[in-house]
């Protein structure tokens, strides 16, 4: 005869436990339900928070500059007060910093050329150095900015713009512009689409004063100490404040997933998707239980330990959770790639996937707690009392 | 003072058992003095009418209760002290349970719900085979209970309570659900049991063909024994 004493390393415990709950498919099919819908749901709100975070900093994160210098008391990369240009001078006569440039960001108002309005941000950068601009360009060539009134955009938000091909003229903020190519894939936070431009271009298109500018990025020489030269840019630059890259993109990122309370709402959901889970799932183990308490109260009677009782009523969580985890990540990691050609990004990055069995498990054992005691409390010698 | 067996080769014994439900006005003397003992290769068929204490006895014979006052030895040992945890090994390894409603595991096959009391006692799974052929089951050790008449699913039912040859058999009413053929097998299987291997047989029956069969025949009314 086969033996059966290796299955999942908990022996006859393991056996009882599955079948158990493939004894009533009906109710399993609604545990599993029950957990794919909750591991879904998490993942989704997660995917979604970690989307939105990932898109909040990534113009930031895709510049080669290695610090930013921006006006005081400025909260994220999209809305800042303005800046002299002669900060950029200051910061190049700074020892350590290897090259300064400005940097331009404006909202500004797009005419569709369908008709209809809608509000972008322009970003003007130095086309000449390459730290920042555009990236991901899948039509048309960087070195077609340098037309004075060319602008990039994402195809992300070709419709939203109403601008499908290379060559169309719209109109920003009155003045004319042509769409000369188009990146993909840079999504933007705040509901309005990026306008790449060179720095003259977005200057003449938002109207913004040639004396004045956002930011000023730039790099720093090779062996220069960050910190350092960080803090000799602060006292020469006193009417500024001074972040390396990350501390920005971080500052940012801080500011609208959280300051603004878009992320903790995106978190709310998920940590509510876990509770419905939680207890969908109590409720069948529970059920589970109970309808195979006279079972618990016989293997008593015969005077199994304890702990064999806890073995098959936590095999009972644990392959349900791992049966209700398999397809609950496979159904998000689709909805994340078909994500990819949406405004909105769900990022599943595998250390969500792998986190997420974790915390379906503990959502599973956590819920059979309440089962353990009720068939711990029952009496070994009901058995003989019916 | 701790009392001594008067009988040392019995596998139970009792003196003095009494048994109180409850407390107070709606107390329950379900037992009172008994004095009680069987040994091995015996079956004793223990009779009497509804209400009259069989399954309180059998329960406290089966260390699944403890006994107002009186004493129970097992095999010789006094149980009154020993805590819950000792208790369960002392049937685990000791005693094998049959009862009215066979309790199998629905969700096992005959095979299966045999090597669940094999694992539980640390013995070979491989002797489920064995030990379904003694009863005559043989054939079905891949069925599910629901697919065995009842007297197939009692016969499933001893032998997992064989399942590490216990010294000690404790039955309530294991015929009752049966028909008389089927009952009478079932009976005739627990003598054999009985003689052949020398174990000490307990049957809680209202069934006087089951107490044609056994060695003896206690019966007990309100609680008592009478001879
Ligand atoms: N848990 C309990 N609480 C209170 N009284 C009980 C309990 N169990 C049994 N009794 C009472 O104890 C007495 C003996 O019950 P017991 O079950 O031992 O009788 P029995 O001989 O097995 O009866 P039957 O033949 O109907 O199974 C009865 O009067 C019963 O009502
Ligand atoms: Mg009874």
């Amino acid at each position: 005869m086969k033996g059966q004493r290796t299955r999942w390393g908990l022996g006859m415990a393991g056996l009882l436990a599955w079948r158990n709950l493939a004894h009533d498919r009906s109710r399993f099919i609604v545990t599993l339900v029950g957990i794919i819908f909750a591991v879904v749901l998490i993942a989704m709100q997660i995917g979604l928070f970690l989307g939105f975070s990932d898109s909040t900093t990534n113009v930031i994160r895709h510049t080669r500059a290695d610090f930013w210098i921006v006006a005081k008391g400025s909260q994220n990369f999209e809305v800042t007060l303005p800046i002299n240009e002669r900060e950029i001078y200051l910061a190049r006569s700074v020892p350590g910093v290897a090259a300064a440039e400005p940097l331009l960001v404006q909202f500004g108002n797009w005419k569709r050329p369908g008709g209809g309005d809608e509000s972008v941000l322009v970003v003007g950068t130095d086309l000449n150095t390459g730290l920042a601009g555009p990236w991901n360009i899948v039509a048309g060539r960087l070195e077609d900015l340098r037309r004075p009134d060319a602008v990039m955009i994402d195809l992300v938000f070709a419709d939203k713009l109403g601008v499908h091909e290379v060559g169309t003229t719209v109109e920003i903020l009155g003045r004319r512009a042509r769409v000369v190519g188009f990146t993909r894939g840079i999504r933007s936070f705040t509901t309005s689409p990026w306008v790449f431009a060179s720095y003259r271009t977005a200057q003449h298109l938002t109207g913004f004063p040639e004396t004045d500018t956002n930011y000023v990025i730039g790099t720093l020489a090779p062996d220069a100490d960050p910190a350092e030269v960080r803090a000799a840019l602060v006292a020469a630059l006193p009417r500024t404040d001074v972040y390396l890259s990350e501390q920005f993109a971080a500052r940012t990122r801080d500011y609208w997933m959280f300051t603004t309370g878009a992320g903790a709402s995106v978190l709310v959901s998920a940590v509510l998707g876990l509770l419905v889970g939680m207890v969908i799932v109590a409720q069948v183990l529970y059920a589970t239980t109970v309808d195979h308490l006279p079972e618990f109260g016989t293997l008593r009677a015969m005077g199994a330990p304890r702990a064999f009782v806890y073995k098959v009523i936590l095999g009972q969580a644990v392959l349900s959770a791992t049966l209700g985890h398999l397809p609950g990540i496979l159904l998000a990691l689709a909805v994340a790639k078909a994500s990819e050609a949406g405004a909105a990004v769900i990022l599943i990055p595998w250390e969500l996937a792998v986190g997420l069995y974790g915390v379906t498990l503990a959502m599973c054992v956590l819920a059979s707690v309440v089962s353990i005691r009720k068939a711990m409390d029952i009496d070994p010698a009901m058995v003989f009392q019916r | 003072m701790p009392q001594t067996n008067a009988h040392p080769g019995s596998a139970l014994e009792t003196c003095g058992l009494s048994l109180v439900y409850g407390s107070g006005e709606t107390a329950v003397t379900a037992l009172d003095g008994v004095d009680f003992a069987v040994s091995a290769g015996e079956v004793l068929a223990l009779m009497g009418p509804s209400g009259s204490g069989k399954t309180s006895l059998l329960m406290i014979l089966g260390c699944l209760l403890r006994p107002s006052s009186g004493e129970v030895w097992v095999e010789g040992r006094a149980i009154a002290n020993l805590p819950d945890r000792d208790l369960g090994r002392l049937r685990l390894q000791r005693m094998g349970f049959i009862f009215q409603s066979y309790n199998l595991f629905p969700a096992l096959t005959a095979a299966e719900n045999v090597q669940v009391a094999l694992e539980l006692k640390g013995r070979d799974l491989n002797d489920a085979a064995g030990l379904l052929e003694r009863v005559g089951l043989g054939k079905r050790l891949h069925n599910f209970p629901r697919q065995l008449s009842g007297g197939e699913k009692q016969r499933v039912a001893i032998a997992r309570a064989l399942a590490g040859d216990p010294p000690i058999l404790l039955a309530d009413e294991p015929t009752a659900a049966l028909d008389s053929t089927n009952g009478r097998a079932v009976v005739n299987l627990l003598c054999e049991l009985a003689h052949e291997q020398g174990r000490a047989v307990v049957v809680v029956t209202h069934d006087p063909r089951v107490g044609d069969l056994a060695d003896r025949v206690v019966r007990i009314e309100d609680g008592r024994l009478c001879s």
